[in-house]
């Protein structure tokens, strides 16, 4: 009785120790000693005990080189454009789509592909979409009597910003459809039968319903945003320039061929800084709507 | 989707759709059709519909495991073979790994009451947002130099005994190196997912289970398991995506031997020639992925659902 009751109270433990290991061994070690690895100035070649710690120099740098704030700003702009773009498109074609018609599910199913496929062969396909000579787009403008536009020359943002959108829209779309199907119909009923133009049904019913849903995927998408790099990785390497140099690929070229691993380290922890104030973030809301929707339960439950 | 009774519709909205489908799969398909062309086909401005489809591209690509001896080459350059056997063992065994981990610790979060309950769930949480790129300078550090068995004592220099090699045997360069971080990478997403598929399993099933004298394991594997089958692939595709598409962590810590096809790509897309060798790599890179696409969009909807209305 007394083995059983220790087993009892073993037992999550069991279950939990194998997940948890592994993540303290790989994931949060390794997150730590990037930490006390910032304060140190730290070469690839050195074990770390080796090196010498020089307090927030490291930090210090970074905050006084330009460059750094370039590829800050270059990371938020690329995140934030291509989630807003992505929002607008995903949603505006999820709302216009909910309804019965043949082929949604052959739509649904291709529109997965752009997500599945590997970065590396998307960035290698939009490269040659964006070629100035024999690139796909050129040769269209070309064909109907338009100038060429030096893609990856003079808008390489925009470039990989469009390439962004066409793999990730789909996101949105299907996860807003889903919402969209998931609303109840006395609602949508109720307001066509006291005569809303589809227009107020969208704005007053349709996306009020579904803002929760949608504020999550929201806020997956622009952390998912912050991920992105062997897309940008192959089509423009960052340049020309520092044009479309994010951080992460900063923090790459850092660590790679700068061989500066404590600043490398720095930067690395400024990017998950960012991260973790828009995590707390969405954490915060989802309890926040949790809780609402736990007292909208109780007045309902007080009311009948 | 079951119910076969469409309303009739605008032809626009027809037309839309056709659309939609074509610049989704537009660039996939230029892919494959560039991967059996030519290089100079596909660098002509004849507009690149007439062309003689070759196989070429999948002979350079593939030199070192075919049977034969493609004859315009005069030595096996790129060596995507060994790459695409490590793509696959790594992917395999991790996505093996994660699930076999994720789903366990996922079944404890929602079924037990523990100490370090909230802790877990929260950290799982927290980590989700972690970028590849800022695992890879703490894990280049840690795998190249505190992950290693010393060759002084112990392990290392038994190991170095038995099999030669360099002495320190270190997780860098290994498949196992790789295969870890993977692991630990997509752990917190499978755990989430899952979490939202096991709170749907009755708990009285697991309480028949227990009356009938099944233990804790027993009842895990044998009852819920198999109820939660459909989230056990989302999750698995989801997994086997990311390891098998995943770039940055490996090309830090793989070595000639352990180099996966992502790293293949990257290092050979930026010499102009070859155009229509890297594009066939690329179409073999994306073979896997397109086939779940197609055979499994159901259970990918209805991971990524799962995801994220769970919040």
């Amino acid at each position: 009785m007394a083995q059983s009751q220790s087993l009892n109270r073993l037992t999550p433990y069991m279950f939990v120790a194998p997940a948890a290991l592994v993540m303290i061994l790989a994931l949060f070690y390794p997150i730590g000693f990037m930490i006390w690895g910032s304060f140190r100035d730290w070469d690839p070649s050195q074990n770390i005990s080796e090196t010498e710690f020089v307090g927030i120099a490291n930090y210090v740098r970074l905050w006084m080189d330009p460059a750094f704030w370039t590829s800050f700003g270059v990371t938020l702009l690329f995140a934030f454009v291509v989630v807003l773009a992505e929002m607008v498109i995903g949603v505006g074609l999820a709302l216009l789509l909910d309804r019965n018609i043949r082929g949604m599910s052959v739509l649904r199913t291709l529109f997965i592909l752009p997500m599945m496929i590997a970065p590396v062969v998307v960035g290698l396909v939009w490269r040659y979409m964006f070629h100035a000579t024999y690139g796909t787009f050129n040769r269209f403008l070309e064909a109907i009597g338009l100038p060429s536009v030096d893609w990856l020359g003079q808008n390489p943002l925009l470039s990989v910003i469009i390439a962004d959108v066409w793999q990730w829209t789909p996101f949105i779309f299907i996860l807003s459809l889903a919402a969209l199907q998931s609303l109840p119909r006395s609602a949508l009923e109720a307001a066509r039968i006291d005569g809303a133009t589809p227009w107020q049904q969208v704005i007053y019913i349709k996306l009020p319903l579904m803002a929760p849903v949608l504020f999550v995927t929201l806020l997956l998408r622009l952390i998912d945003a912050f991920k992105v790099l062997e897309v940008i990785l192959v089509m423009t390497g960052g340049g020309p320039g520092l044009s479309t140099e994010i951080l992460a690929l900063r923090i790459a070229r850092k660590a790679r061929e700068f061989r500066e691993l404590g600043e490398a380290a720095a930067m690395s922890n400024y990017l998950l800084l960012l991260l973790m104030v828009l995590t707390l973030g969405m954490f915060a809301f989802t309890r926040w709507q949790e809780a609402r929707a736990r007292r909208l339960k109780f007045a309902a439950e007080e009311d009948g | 989707m079951s119910d076969t009774n469409y309303d009739r519709q605008n032809p626009a909205f027809y037309v839309l759709i056709g659309i939609l489908i074509f610049m989704s799969v537009g660039p996939v398909a230029l892919l494959l059709i560039n991967s059996f062309k030519l290089d100079v086909d596909i660098t002509s401005g004849a507009g690149g519909r007439l062309f003689m489809p070759t196989s070429r591209n999948y002979e350079t690509a593939l030199c070192d495991i075919l049977w034969y001896e493609p004859e315009h080459l005069r030595f096996c350059q790129i060596r995507f073979g060994g790459a695409f056997i490590n793509s696959i063992i790594i992917a395999l065994i991790s996505t093996v790994l994660t699930l076999v981990f994720g789903c366990m610790a996922a079944y404890a979060l929602v079924r037990f009451k523990f100490l370090g309950r909230d802790g877990l769930s929260l950290s799982t949480l927290a980590v989700r947002m972690i970028p590849p790129a800022v695992l890879l300078v703490p894990v280049f550090g840690l795998w190249n130099n505190t992950f290693c068995l010393d060759n002084d004592y112990g392990l290392g220099m038994w190991i170095r005994e038995t099999f030669g090699g360099r002495g320190d045997v270190c997780l860098a360069g290994t498949h196992s190196g790789i295969i870890l971080v993977y692991v630990a990478m997509n752990l917190p997403f499978v755990i989430w997912i899952l979490q939202s598929f096991i709170v749907q399993v009755p708990p009285s099933l697991e309480e028949a289970a227990r009356v009938d004298g099944a233990g804790p394991f027993q009842t895990f594997f044998l009852v819920v398991l198999p109820l939660i089958k459909p989230g056990l692939a989302a999750a698995s595709i989801f997994t086997f995506r990311i390891a098998w598409n995943e770039y940055l962590l490996a090309s830090a810590l793989a070595d000639r031997d352990t180099m996966t096809v992502p790293i293949l790509i990257v290092n050979n897309a930026s010499e102009f020639d070859g155009l229509g060798t890297i594009f066939a790599t690329g179409m073999l890179l994306a073979i896997p992925p397109i086939l779940f696409t197609l055979f499994a969009s159901r259970q990918i909807i209805t991971g990524m659902t799962a995801g994220a209305v769970k919040g």
